[in-house]
């Protein structure tokens, strides 16, 4: 390349440069697209899936409308949900016949370390008793704590008719 | 020096007994190095400034996705497709849905065609402004990637209203898709490709044009094509290279013969020549977005006869899509029982990283970066 071709593209990158400074100077002006995560929050977080919950049931406002078929923890791929079933006696009206034995859901343990949040427990529930809560910044420091009962969650819920 | 001196691992150690010479340097990029955006080593052995030998070493992140494949029922193994290339998860999760999708024969609703090819080629752009950012992050440029990531939250915002999540999607369902989508989330895709439109001339006067980084990109891991096509090499890195190679064209798959756009190919083998071809792939991204949103009719979005339990028929399936870095193929054996005989995932960057080693000798380090850059890996990807 001769001076001249030289001279010419050190002129043209001059220049790019110069518009890309162009750039920079208009966005410095811009209203801050950041914020200072500590002190504010992001609100573009409502819609994120976080962990699984148990709902308040539609026939049981005040419980689970849970059948304890153990449906969602054998459908987990990860094996994070663990049904913990409370087998009753209820006394028959009719005293001849045998007691009735109902199953109820004591607990309903959940490992979020292992969840992946993929659904499948969530779609494959018959009776939609499981949902995805909005508490997403759930953190722990050990990983023994990051464990729970959603049976206990809930009546917590219920009791104190906010969201945790 | 002796083999007791050493004090490398394996592979440092067959590495240097390889070819022992007196001035050579042997340094190792990784595998916590800040240029190689994961736990990718690469182990060099320098003359100077200069690279006489490039050794990829991988396997720092392998989970055993294929075994994995082979213990899980075909419902349960949807969560992986998310993990195994976190950047362009839901081509991942179309790979696998299809292919279970092709063996079992499963209708897909044309709502749900529709809606899987919005989300994953939003999903796409999102996959090129992280690499873009990262890209230029390797090269020096730090502000890029500020740019990028801004654009791609307003993305990831959309997704996140459909998919539940930000980054490991798991949308995809056999038949359909998980939820249907909003009219908050079209208003908003189409305030996203008007936003896209006005940014990509702005990342072309910022970035493309700029001088300095044309001398980093421009005659720079010159990558011929019949090197790429020995190698395997697919996607953006192939195109690069001159080839008009892509899945949605070549093996068509869903809608994507109805939409009209074009492949861009940049015949000029260097790193800039690839990363002309990814800003060109979005503003082709956004072509397709707001065609599909034209076209997007009523009806179901999941098909109302699709079976809870998969239990696919004797036989064998292939299915390929383009993903954000080249082929992705699904391959599953199924053996007639719940879970797959055996699953084969065909990852692009793999086959994009066997070549680095060829490419890389002879070039000075700095510039290896760069090209390594411009083959845009994503490690879990190369490991599964």
């Amino acid at each position: 390349m001769n001076l001249y071709g030289e001279i010419v593209e050190a002129i043209k990158g001059l220049y790019s440069l110069a518009v890309g400074m162009g750039v920079t100077g208009r966005y410095a002006f811009k209203p801050q697209v950041t914020v200072h995560y500590p002190r504010k929050t992001v609100d573009n977080i409502a819609t994120y899936s976080g962990h699984v919950e148990l709902l308040p049931g539609a026939k049981n406002p005040s419980g689970t409308d849970c059948i304890v078929c153990g449906t969602c923890a054998r459908n987990c791929p990860s094996g994070c949900l663990d049904v913990q079933v409370l087998e009753l006696m209820e006394e028959n009206p009719d005293p001849e016949k045998k007691p009735k034995k109902i199953k109820k859901l004591n607990a309903l343990m959940y490992d979020y370390s292992y969840c992946s949040l993929c659904g499948q427990c969530v779609e494959n529930c018959p009776v939609t008793a499981l949902g995805f809560s909005h508490h997403v910044y759930w953190a722990e420091f050990d990983r023994k704590d990051i464990k729970m009962d959603l049976v206990a969650r809930l009546h917590e819920q219920l009791k104190t008719g906010k969201e945790a | 020096m002796t083999k007791e001196t050493l004090c490398g691992d394996f592979y440092t150690n067959c590495f240097e007994a390889d070819q022992e010479q007196e001035g050579r340097l042997i340094i190792n990029m990784g595998p916590q190095h800040p240029s190689t955006h994961g736990v990718l080593r690469v182990i060099v052995e320098m003359e100077g400034e200069y690279i006489t030998r490039a050794e990829p070493v991988i396997g720092y992140l392998h989970r055993m996705h294929e075994k994995m494949g082979e213990i899980k029922t075909y419902h349960q193994y949807m969560p992986n497709m998310g993990r195994v290339d976190y950047l362009h998860a839901l081509a991942w999760n179309w790979g696998y849905i299809g292919s279970v999708e092709k063996l079992c024969q499963i209708e897909v609703p044309r709502r749900a065609e529709f809606i899987r090819v919005i989300t994953c080629e939003m999903n796409r752009i999102c996959s090129h402004l992280v690499w873009w950012g990262a890209y230029l992050l390797d090269l020096g440029a730090f502000t890029p990637i500020m740019y990028s990531f801004d654009d791609r939250e307003m993305a990831v915002d959309l997704l996140q209203m459909v998919t539940g999540s930000r980054l490991t999607y798991c949308y995809y369902r056999f038949g359909g898709v998980r939820t249907d989508v909003t009219d908050a989330f079209i208003e908003g895709t189409r305030d996203f490709c008007k936003l896209m439109k006005r940014r990509l001339p702005m990342y072309k006067d910022l970035v493309t044009d700029n001088y300095i980084l044309r001398k980093r990109c421009e005659e720079i891991g010159v990558l011929p094509l019949e090197m790429a096509r020995r190698y395997g090499a697919t996607g953006p890195v192939l195109r690069g290279s001159g080839q008009k190679y892509d899945v949605r064209r070549s093996e068509p798959y869903s809608v994507y013969p109805e939409l009209d756009f074009e492949i861009p190919v940049f015949s000029e083998c260097d790193a800039m020549s690839r990363y002309r071809v990814r800003v060109a792939e979005m503003e082709q991204s956004v072509r397709i977005i707001e065609q599909a949103l034209d076209m997007l009719p009523q009806g179901d979005f999941m098909a109302p006869k699709a079976p809870k339990r998969i239990k696919p028929p004797k036989g064998d399936v292939y299915f390929a899509v383009e993903g954000g870095r080249g082929k992705i193929g699904v391959y599953i054996i199924s053996d007639g029982s719940t879970t797959p005989y055996r699953l084969k995932l065909r990852s692009p960057s793999y086959s994009n990283l066997s070549l680095f080693a060829e490419l890389a000798r002879g070039t000075l380090l700095a510039d290896a970066v760069s090209i390594l850059g411009s083959l845009d890996l994503v490690i879990p990807e190369i490991d599964r």
